[in-house]
């Protein structure tokens, strides 16, 4: 992978400890990706805060996309969940400007990306799914579990089938987290790798600056990706969310 | 349906006998089967998806599909490990459930591309959106 020895596309993502902290044998150091999440949110709130200071009935331009992203995420449960799920606007909002943000942040040369890492999107699809559990039970009872008895199978299969289910349900957190999770590592190692090609043809002379041209453009090319990336993939995390939320508002399909 | 084979609102009073099989009760059966099958079948949005995210449909369409495969397995091969050790029942907890894991992961894959319908489905809702 390296190209030159120099160039490491997996460095980016070292976690490194700022501030080392330990209580009760736990290791709870504040470190970059700490940092990051912080920063996250701070910009995040402050965006939203500033967008909406205004109240202007004419909105400006902040306060028209702040005003935006709010109509945007509200539409999107509402379509896909009905009106009851607007209790948890709130939840999927935040988890959309946070993944948002982080990828967004995560752009910038130097900057740490959060999302990144599995562990950060494995718990924020554990957020959704545990959620998606606990309303259900509280608000279905046991009718809940319909949602893993498709109708209209034989009984001598239903145990197979619901075994299948189960196991399909509980794949949902994975595939929510690790499609998050690999697109951002994906496009950060593609872009670390392009960016590494130029450094090291230049270092060739001058047909080696020639030939770097091409590297450099595709290096501009997927960055203009990454951003499409990191819009979309914070879309698909909000959308999907709203999706399973669905299943604990309407289990089987009522 | 097929209490709906008698003579009601066909015109045809001639007894119970012969089948309802007149050209109104067909093309009305016939309706009411589409429009069922539609509210059911969830391929409605797949071409706007291909539209919609332009060139990077095939790179995201490459992720979830992967992804959704490989969480099936994941999840089926951490449920058999923790059973056998839990249980002692080594290999086979691992093996049974490895299995389940790639039905749930091809079964996810198929539901991510709409060829199999939703589990929540079966009202008649709107099918998944996809990215």
């Amino acid at each position: 992978m390296a190209a030159a020895d120099k160039v490491d596309p997996i460095h980016q993502f070292h976690i490194n400890k700022l501030i080392p902290l330990e209580i009760g044998g736990y290791d709870i150091s504040f470190t970059n990706s700490a940092l990051f999440m912080v920063a996250t949110v701070v910009l995040a709130s402050a965006f939203l805060y500033f967008s909406t200071s205004g109240r202007a009935l004419v909105p400006s331009r902040l306060q028209s996309v702040g005003e935006m992203s709010y109509e945007f995420v509200a539409s999107m449960l509402r379509d896909s969940a009905g009106s009851h799920a607007m209790k948890f606007f709130p939840l999927v909002f935040s988890l959309f400007m946070f993944v948002l943000t982080a990828n967004l942040l995560g752009l910038f040369p130097y900057f740490f990306t959060v999302t990144a890492h599995i562990i950060v999107t494995f718990a924020l699809a554990a957020l959704v799914i545990g959620t998606v559990v606990i309303y259900g039970f509280y608000k279905n009872g046991f009718g809940f579990l319909k949602l893993f008895v498709p109708s209209g199978v034989p009984v001598y299969l239903l145990p197979l089938v619901v075994l299948i289910e189960v196991i399909s349900f509980l794949s949902r957190p994975v595939s929510l987290s690790v499609r998050l999770f690999a697109n951002m590592l994906a496009g950060h190692i593609t872009l670390k790798v392009f960016a590494g090609f130029v450094v090291s043809l230049s270092s060739l002379g001058a047909i080696g600056i020639a030939g770097a041209i091409l590297p450099l453009i595709m290096a501009v090319a997927i960055t203009a990706l990454e951003v499409l990336v990191a819009a979309l993939q914070a879309y698909v995390f909000a959308m999907l969310t709203c999706m399973y939320l669905n299943d604990a508002v309407h289990p089987g399909g009522h | 349906m097929a209490d709906k084979n008698g003579p009601d609102g066909t015109g045809r009073t001639s007894g119970k006998g012969t089948p309802g099989f007149h050209d109104d009760d067909l093309e009305r059966r016939r309706r009411e089967l589409g429009a069922v099958l539609a509210t059911r079948r969830p391929d409605r949005s797949q071409g706007k998806e291909a539209e919609g995210a332009g060139r990077a449909s095939g790179y995201g369409q490459a992720f979830k599909l992967s992804s959704e495969f490989i969480a099936g397995i994941v999840v089926g091969v951490v449920i058999g490990w923790t059973i056998d050790r839990l249980v002692g029942t080594s290999p086979w907890g691992l093996i049974v459930f490895l299995l389940l894991g790639f039905v749930a992961g091809i079964l996810n894959v198929l539901r991510s591309v709409g060829a199999v319908a939703e589990l929540d489905q079966r009202g008649g809702k709107p099918p998944e959106p996809k990215e």
